[in-house]
């Protein structure tokens, strides 16, 4: 994109570029297909054969034990089917979105940038607490984290019910989609602030001088030039926090799924379906109907990021 | 950019040869030298200081030292290794699986019978004699443990492994709380309302749940096992019977009632336990902390929870003995049981099977012989008793605990098993589902419903009793 920016005119510029294309290194076709060779084969073995085979693995009825297990038989798109017409797998993808768009896009995102522009102007001690707390958890492996929740949580000596004098209280079976979406905004926001701080150092301070200077309220100062300015790193953030909040599977360790299916956001279903419910061939369905809706979502933000870029 | 591009190169070298290690890595199975050191690995779902801690210390204590000297003399090499697990069964299930279908997994594995089918038809695990040659056949263990108790870890005719023991379900009370309720604290409920009745006296005292029937999909087996199956002999049908699953009959509808009952309509246990993830281990501390009224359980209940020894019980009580009472689970009504039975119980039974993928199999069956051999049995039960598979122990030792000789001869008599059908786990699942359903709020109807379509995916429209 930043290659326009030469002063080479137009006309020999495209000698040296298809040389380029053709033989950058000089090796010649064969001896550059040893150097990736390697690359080639590793990229293969880990990712193209596990995608192909989870394919494969969708259209059989293979199971963990029992005679599917020895001799899978091929179905077709029947599990595909299976899902997409049972109302758990709807059930399910429904969680996800509110578990997607509270904890994630609301949660992460809008906690972390306020902790960053709330500790923009301090410094000091200070500033290294408040962030080293929020950085504490997420540098705090997600088994420990959920323990601690299930400790806070729990019914019958947790510390929650202890603070707020509501003893016997089952926060984990009463409110169990609040509790996944807290503890996944308490985990994850520290990417957000830290994100957002350095986007944030990076805004021109003349132009924050120049608008304070114009009497731009604390608001208006935001608005027009903070956002502006960081709009880019905004746009980053939301995909990489819809991605990973879509996918994660930390708020197993939580509820479990549980009760009865009420957190069981779809990366929990897939597992639920696939390893306790010994249906792999369904599981693996689902898995390529959820790496399809994380292609969509890259997608749209390739979109949206190349609308801005050329805007 | 050549150096950039240089870095690449390195980069994907330096990974060429990082996957190059793991290959070797894989490769580097252990080469078979017959007179070369031998390591023999066992796992269980068993650990020190948690579950099944009697069991673990057993064979990291008994076994492991004693094989390895006994080897010693006959101028083996062996080491044995214990890799010990303390999970919920489920998982601990699946671990096995999965270990098992890549061709991996310890020589001897610790297995609840009711696996051993699915295992099989799987290809996981082989028939004994297949894996570990003649000398299984010939063992002089056989002759001691009854057809029964070895059927128990067999499918279609073939042992898949040694059995571990005999298990039987009982009510447990605990007579301080029947005391304080005006209850007989030598109690004996003739019928589901008996035991109903009690539960509304305890009612009565603050800070008790009356009654902890397993429910709900958490608890996996434990629910089936301990709530479903033992309910439903009660009324005098079985879950598999004459071909077909026990479907939308009255048994069923009986037994859904009785959950109602309980957690709803009289509120006599505590829904919310069991939709928690450590709704059982919770039940059984609120048991011995004087919380929970009447408990229907095992006798690994006995053995390896309340146990007040020291390790052994993971909710010890020190009055185990005094405080905590027996008695048979009764039938739904007097003579309305299995075979017109008066009272009901299920049995289960766990064991041990060797690994097909083992690279000493031989050597894996004489260790597996020696764990189950006569002076074995009687190191593990120095601990804590329990009803072992073999009959010249059990006349032997059985009779320095009261209530496992009481299961041993009252309850084993008028026991019930699981099918040893490989759907079997399947169907469970959905009975758990159906229990969790009714307490959780859905009316008998509707759970019953859910679940005979359910019933019906699974084995087929044709194997389900009761439309």
């Amino acid at each position: 994109m930043t290659a326009s920016t030469t002063t080479t005119p137009a006309g020999s510029a495209i000698a040296p570029r298809r040389r380029r294309a053709d033989d950058v290194a000089g090796l010649g076709t064969a001896r550059a297909g040893i150097f990736v060779a390697p690359a080639l084969i590793i990229i293969g073995l880990f990712l193209l054969f596990p995608a192909v085979w989870t394919i494969w693995l969708g259209m059989t009825d293979y199971r963990l034990t029992g005679l599917q297990a020895a001799s899978p038989e091929f179905v077709g798109f029947e599990n595909y089917i299976d899902a997409l017409t049972d109302p758990s797998f709807w059930n399910s993808l429904g969680l996800t979105l509110v578990f997607v768009v509270a904890s994630g896009i609301v949660g992460q995102t809008l906690i972390g940038f306020a902790l960053a522009w709330s500790v923009r102007n301090i410094h000091g001690w200070v500033k290294a607490l408040i962030e080293g707390l929020v950085l504490a958890a997420w540098v705090i492996p997600a088994s420990v984290a959920s323990f601690l929740w299930l400790v806070l949580m729990d019914r019958r000596s947790g510390t929650l019910n202890g603070l707020l004098g509501t003893d016997g209280y089952a926060w984990l079976i009463e409110h169990p989609m609040e509790a996944i979406i807290l503890f996944n905004i308490w985990v994850g926001t520290a990417f957000s602030m830290q994100l957002f701080s350095s986007a944030l150092s990076a805004v021109p301070p003349s132009q924050i001088e120049s608008a304070k200077m114009v009497g731009a309220s604390g608001w208006q100062q935001l608005r027009d030039v903070i956002i502006p300015n960081i709009k880019g790193h905004i746009l980053t953030n939301t995909l990489l926090i819809t991605l990973w909040t879509f996918n994660t599977f930390t708020p197993y360790l939580v509820t479990a799924g549980g009760p009865n299916g009420k957190t069981e956001i779809l990366s929990v279903y897939i597992y639920e379906t696939a390893i306790p419910g010994g249906q792999l061939g369904l599981g693996a369905a689902i898995s390529l109907i959820m790496l399809l809706i994380n292609l969509v979502i890259a997608l749209a933000y390739i979109r949206v990021s190349r609308g801005r870029k050329k805007a | 950019m050549i150096h950039h591009s240089r870095r690449k190169t390195v980069a994907a070298i330096a990974l060429a040869a990082a996957g190059a290690l793991v290959f070797t890595g894989c490769s580097g199975e252990q080469s078979e030298d017959e007179n070369g050191p031998v390591t023999l690995t066992i796992t269980a779902n068993a650990i020190t200081g948690g579950k099944n801690a009697a069991e673990a210390d057993w064979v990291t204590d008994w076994v492991i030292p004693q094989f390895e000297d006994a080897m010693k003399e006959e101028g083996k090499d062996v080491t044995v290794e214990f890799e010990p697990q303390g999970v919920d069964d489920e998982n601990y299930k699946t671990k096995i699986a999965l270990d098992l279908q890549s061709g991996e997994g310890s020589d001897i594995i610790g297995m609840d019978g009711i696996w051993v089918g699915e295992f099989a038809e799987a290809g996981y695990i082989k028939p004994l004699s297949d894996v570990g040659g003649d000398a299984v056949d010939g063992w002089e263990g056989w002759d001691q443990i009854p057809e029964a108790v070895q059927n128990a870890v067999s499918f279609d005719g073939d042992r898949y492994g040694v059995p571990q023991g005999a298990d039987g379900r009982v009510l447990y009370y605990n007579k301080d709380l029947f005391k304080q309720a005006g209850l007989p604290e030598d109690w004996q409920p003739e019928s589901w309302d008996d035991v109903i009745e009690a539960g509304k006296a305890l009612k009565k005292l603050d800070g008790v749940t009356p009654i902890q029937l397993n429910a709900g999909t958490a608890m996996g087996e434990a629910t089936t096992m301990q709530g479903m199956l033992p309910a439903l002999v009660g009324t005098g049908e079985q879950v598999y019977e004459d071909g077909k699953w026990v479907g939308d009959t009255d048994g069923m509808r009986d037994v859904l009632d009785l959950y109602k009952t309980i957690y709803v309509d009289e509120k006599l246990g505590d829904a919310v336990l069991q939709q928690e993830a450590a709704g059982r281990d919770t039940s059984f501390q609120m048991f011995a902390a004087n919380q929970i009224g009447i408990l229907l359980e095992g006798d690994y209940f006995w053995r390896s929870v309340v146990n007040p020894e020291e390790g052994v019980g993971t909710a010890p009580m020190a009055n185990r003995d005094e405080v905590v009472g027996y008695t048979k689970i009764p039938a739904m009504k007097p003579g309305s049981g299995v075979d017109d039975q008066d009272f009901v119980s299920m049995s289960g039974g766990t064991g041990r099977v060797l690994n097909p993928n083992s690279d000493h199999p031989e050597l894996a069956w004489e260790l597996l012989a020696f764990m189950n051999s006569k002076e074995a049995y009687e190191a593990r039960n120095e601990g804590t008793i329990s009803i072992t598979p073999r009959t010249d122990v059990n006349d032997e030792i059985l009779s320095e605990d009261p209530m496992l000789t009481y299961v041993s001869e009252e309850v084993l008599p008028i026991t019930a098993y699981r099918p040893p059908l490989a759907a079997y786990p399947q169907v469970s699942t959905a009975m758990q589902q159906a229990s969790l359903d009714v307490v959780s709020g859905t009316s008998v109807d509707d759970a019953l419903a859910t679940y005979v379509d359910s019933l019906k995916d699974i084995v087929g429209d044709d194997a389900v009793s009761g439309d």
